[in-house]
């Protein structure tokens, strides 16, 4: 799973940039990170490896804006994801989630939950259906758009996600585990998926995972232990 | 600009989802709003058509009514045959007419209403005559004339013998009315139900018949200061003001929203299951850029939905338990139900307030999850 191009992306603008961040629990007494970094460059592919409970998706939240750090500064895409009207920009407009499950909406069509983000700006049905077909065929979920999420497989119901996280053209993916509820085989597949589309749509990801493969075959190998975030290349 | 506000609340074609997702619940959050309206419905359109008749009873060709000061009740009303004269002798006043109610009742029919009438009242010249004629009214003392229906229930024709309360009358004639409580009582001549209550010279009310309908106020302040025991109202002024009616009134808006009370209830318990049942699911939306605004506007827009059905719902069934409640032989007459759209507006705005108001801590909550604590539980 080796990736020829990865070098080219050590230059371009940042992204996502956290400096020193610290991050504790139930009043201080979990304490899981302490004084993280990580800097995101424009399409570029970094993963966060490391094992079970080590912060990986604690950091990952902290970038999202979906939990607020102790201390430290965050910077995405020129925003601070600590505001609430920054945040809501950020998820509008340009970040995107990928989950360890898909986190798709039951009862809806693929077509539906892949359309989502735009919704959430009022846009149409007819006015987004080219884009939802485009990312759909790009994933190979072109026939099966109309089908309800339920009927879908685990694989197929991950590659929704990942076209839902890029509906809008997000900027970064932050993908949490992508892979993990999904066999070997399956999962490879969808980690290629993602790491094409979001290169052919520009959008740099940020994935977290605990496993060598997925980790080695990135841009960035970021390893996460005992709170911090050690460059590993 | 109003296009695009529109644009912007596309989202909530998702409510939509929500609904067709649980059938039952969404039925019973549906049943509770339509159980409201078709009470509050029947309710209302039954004690306005009751007011309205009675109405109509007391306003026949009149103006102005004049009766006891500070009774509660106008079967309690007594005015005096100088006040009746002093009525009469206003320049103001073309006709005047002196009526006493009374409840009478006969075998198996506890509540006749019971009409002492002037040989000159309006009333008797409106009625459809069925046998006799309005001139036979007050010739022949101890007769007594009846509404169709009474005629019907006391299987009564004319010239037989009826027994009414402790009296035994002759049947002078039969008329018909629309007014239920006309058609289902008995008319009398005024000395004749005088005696018989034993209400000697006494009469409830005087419906007055101005010259010039301008003339009121003036009428009104002459008679009042000449005669400080009675009080002359206007007719519309009397509806008002009479506390039979105010009772009444309150009555059936008290009960009706009593049952919206509990429509709203189901409707916030239904919103309740609902918003915790998918806590991971506006998760997700928030993290597709929904604002907690648009979260809880999704739930806000559900509820609203609960009770747009509702109240579909709820109207045909309540204008079927009228069209029923129409047809019982017991109440036929009676009940004329009126719907004002006073009344129809207060029966939809108290729906969409229950709705919504049952929505609100649902909406609050779904608005206030937060999207890590949401989904960290893998
Ligand atoms: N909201 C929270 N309250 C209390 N403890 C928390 C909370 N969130 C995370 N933790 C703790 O922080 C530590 C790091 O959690 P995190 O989910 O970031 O790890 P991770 O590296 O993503 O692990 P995994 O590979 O299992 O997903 C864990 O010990 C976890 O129990
Ligand atoms: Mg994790």
């Amino acid at each position: 799973m080796n990736n020829p191009e990865r070098t080219s992306s050590r230059r371009g603008e940042i992204v996502a940039e956290a400096t020193d961040i610290w991050k504790s629990y139930d009043g201080g007494r979990v304490e899981v990170l302490r004084g993280a970094s990580v800097r995101v460059r424009e399409g570029e592919l970094v993963a966060l490896w490391g094992a079970s409970g080590s912060g990986k998706s604690t950091l990952l939240h902290l970038l999202g804006g979906l939990d607020t750090p102790d201390r430290g500064t965050l910077r995405v895409c020129g925003l601070d994801p600590r505001g609430e009207r920054e945040r809501l920009t950020l998820r509008r407009h340009l970040l995107g989630y990928v989950f360890q499950l898909h986190n798709l909406v039951p009862d809806l069509t693929v077509e539906e939950n892949i359309r989502l983000p735009a919704l959430a700006l009022g846009a149409s049905a007819k006015a987004m259906a080219a884009r939802v077909r485009e990312l759909a065929e790009r994933v190979g979920l072109g026939h099966r758009l109309a089908h309800r999420v339920q009927d879908l497989s685990g694989g197929e119901r991950q590659r929704a996600a990942i076209c839902r996280a890029l509906m809008n053209s997000p900027r970064v993916i932050l993908a949490d585990e992508p892979t993990g509820s999904l066999d070997e085989q399956t999962g490879e597949t969808v980690f290629a998926l993602l790491r094409e589309l979001a290169r052919s749509q520009k959008a740099a990801v940020v994935l977290c995972t605990h496993e060598r493969r997925y980790a080695e075959a990135c841009d960035q190998l970021l390893r996460m232990r005992a709170g911090r975030v050690e460059e590993t290349r | 600009m109003f296009a695009a506000s529109l644009t912007r609340l596309r989202y909530l074609s998702l409510a939509f989802t929500n609904l067709r997702r649980h059938r039952l619940r969404a039925l019973i959050g549906v049943a509770g709003i339509a159980f409201g309206v078709a009470a509050m419905l029947a309710i209302l359109a039954v004690v306005h058509g009751a007011i309205g008749m009675f109405e109509r009873i007391l306003n026949t060709d009149s103006d102005y009514l004049v009766f006891e000061r500070k009774v509660s009740d106008l079967f309690f009303s007594s005015v005096t045959p100088a006040q009746l004269a002093a009525v009469r002798a206003r320049p103001e006043v073309a006709e005047a007419h002196a009526m006493l109610f009374g409840i009478v009742s006969a075998d198996g029919h506890p509540v006749i209403t019971c009409f002492g009438l002037e040989p000159s009242d309006p009333r008797l010249r409106r009625a459809q005559w069925r046998a006799g004629s309005a001139d036979d009214f007050g010739v022949r003392p101890g007769e007594v004339f009846l509404g169709t229906r009474a005629a019907e229930f006391l299987e009564a024709r004319p010239g037989d013998k009826v027994e009414i309360g402790r009296g035994e009358f002759v049947v002078g004639g039969i008329f018909r009315t629309e007014n239920g409580f006309e058609d289902g009582g008995v008319f009398m001549a005024l000395p004749d139900a005088q005696a018989f209550f034993h209400r000697e010279n006494i009469a409830s009310i005087v419906a007055v018949k101005l010259r010039e309908r301008g003339l009121g106020p003036q009428f009104k302040a002459a008679l009042e200061a000449e005669q400080p025991g009675v009080m002359a109202l206007e007719n519309r002024e009397f509806s008002q003001n009479y506390n039979s009616f105010k009772i009444l009134h309150v009555t059936a808006w008290a009960v009706g929203l009593c049952a919206f009370v509990l429509g709203g209830l189901g409707v916030a318990n239904t919103m309740l299951l609902s918003v915790f049942g998918r806590i991971r699911e506006l998760a997700v939306l928030r993290v597709c850029g929904f604002s907690a605004r648009q979260v809880g506007a999704l739930v806000m827009a559900e509820s609203a939905a609960l009770a747009a059905l509702g109240l579909v719902a709820g109207l045909a069934l309540g204008a079927a338990v009228l069209a029923l409640l129409a047809r019982l032989p017991d109440l036929q007459g009676y009940l004329s139900a009126r719907l004002t759209p006073g009344v129809l507006v207060g029966i939809v705005a108290t729906a969409f307030l229950t709705a919504l108001g049952g929505a609100l801590y649902p909406a609050w909550y779904a608005a206030r999850i937060q999207p890590a604590e949401a989904l960290r539980y893998e």
